[in-house]
């Protein structure tokens, strides 16, 4: 096939006639890799602000639902394991871990709204939970990113009845199998999603036990 | 020995293994058809089981692949007579992988959902031996217009072998098609289907079915040349 390059049987493979210069192997990687570098950071900066716009609105419609539609929400940052609604100036807002307080009209809290993640069935999820931190009632909760088995574990995510219950429910939830769960704490699982079912009140659970000591501690802080 | 290794005479540009000449036309259709990346050729397989579970998904990346190995094709055919031998398949890579980032950021900032449920699949499309195998053995070889030619009809290929696979998904997996609902609620959908084995299955009917039609039409050529003599 390629007609140069075969070398006879047993013997030490002869250099080809036409070896390239070592500098020459470089200079073409090296233009190549930076041609290629600047095609593609090109691209990722035309597109930043569409991805970005996108992720941002996935957020606020997800603050929007498990909150109940508040009349507008504040914005918290989590910096060095304490909530603060003006996070130091050299800090990248958009990395910081955040909390979405939602306010009725009259700026009262109806609930506060944080992301978060744990292991599935097979991959992490990522959930949005909303809940009321002086009682822990949970108001809503949003599947934001799920790999579970198709037709199976992903009903978590489309099985709308199974995430209703949570909008009635104080935490620390448990789930029971193949009847409806009771208030104020138990939820019915999925039939064939046990395993994902499980594993988004084992989120939901350790996610409001984590949270709801840091917005009480930033209340007792004096908040606004 | 001698006789393989040297150069066809009077020939300065000879290249090995170079494909024999073809219209762009031609070019073209063999992807498409005679060998088909999937159906014949059985290269992409990772792909092709992944994702083909829904047929926007099997849609989204037939073009995405089709993106890279026009790209790719264009740009390796361009740059053929300066890519020293030596450093070829790393220099093919680094062109693959630009376009696969482009495809990926293009996709993620036009349709988000897509991108999301396509996932890591979209960036592996780098080491889809596709297209380092259309890099090597037709681009590194042609001029642009017939590897861009190449680089069409095969992804073309891959995305009609892609969507015929994930419609035949969606519909027995989920009873709908493009996210449609077509059979009603009675219908109780075959979940199998949407899962890896599932893949393997519908592949398996899709390559009977043209062994089947390729046997029709061989016995039919067969008749009508007894037919002849």
């Amino acid at each position: 096939m390629t007609g140069g390059h075969q070398h006879v049987h047993g013997a030490p493979a002869a250099p080809t006639a036409q070896a390239t210069p070592t500098w020459k192997l470089l200079a073409t990687l090296a233009i190549a890799g930076a041609a290629a570098g600047w095609l593609v950071v090109t691209v990722y900066q035309i597109t930043l602000p569409t991805i970005q716009r996108y992720a941002g609105a996935k957020i606020e419609g997800a603050v929007r639902e498990v909150l109940k539609a508040p009349a507008r929400w504040d914005t918290l940052y989590l910096v060095n394991d304490a909530l603060t609604a003006s996070p130091p100036a050299d800090a990248d807002k958009r990395e910081l871990t955040k909390a979405f307080v939602g306010r009725d009209e009259s700026g009262k809290r109806t609930g506060v709204a944080i992301v978060t993640q744990g292991p599935g069935f097979q991959e992490i999820m990522q959930l949005m939970v909303g809940f009321e931190p002086a009682t822990g009632a949970i108001t809503g909760i949003k599947v934001l990113d799920q790999k579970e088995t198709p037709g199976l574990g992903d009903k978590i995510e489309l099985d709308t009845s199974f995430l209703g219950q949570f909008a009635t429910r104080i935490a620390p939830v448990s789930g029971v199998k193949g009847k409806p769960g009771a208030p104020p704490s138990q939820v019915q699982t999925i039939t064939g999603a046990t395993i994902s079912s499980r594993a988004v009140i084992r989120i939901v659970n350790g996610a409001i036990a984590k949270w709801r000591p840091l917005v009480q501690a930033y209340d007792a802080g004096g908040a606004k | 020995m001698s006789a393989i290794n040297a150069p066809e005479p009077g020939a300065a540009d000879f290249v090995p293994g170079a494909p024999p000449p073809a219209t762009v036309y031609a070019d073209m259709w063999r992807g498409i058809t005679r060998e088909n990346p999937v159906l014949v050729q059985f290269l992409g397989m990772c792909p092709t089981m992944a994702v083909t579970n829904l047929l926007a998904n099997g849609v989204a990346m037939g073009l995405a692949t089709t993106f890279v190995l026009v790209g790719s094709g264009l740009f390796v055919s361009i740059f053929r007579k300066y890519i020293a031998h030596e450093v070829r398949i790393t220099s093919y890579i680094l062109i693959i992988a630009t376009f696969v980032t482009l495809a990926d950021l293009i996709l993620a900032a036009t349709f988000p959902d897509i991108s999301k449920a396509l996932g890591p699949f979209i960036p592996l499309i780098v080491a889809n031996c596709l297209l380092l195998g259309r890099a090597e053995s037709f681009a590194a070889k042609t001029g642009p217009a017939r590897a861009v030619a190449d680089g069409l009809g095969m992804g073309l290929g891959f995305t009609f072998s892609l969507s015929m696979l994930s419609a035949l998904r969606e519909i027995l997996g989920r009873g709908s098609l493009f996210g449609h609902d077509i059979f009603g609620p009675h219908f109780e959908p075959w979940v199998f289907m949407m899962m890896p084995p599932g893949g393997f299955l519908a592949l398996g009917i899709a390559l009977l079915t043209l062994a089947f039609i390729q046997g029709r039409l061989k016995a039919r050529r067969a008749r009508l040349a007894a037919g002849a003599a």
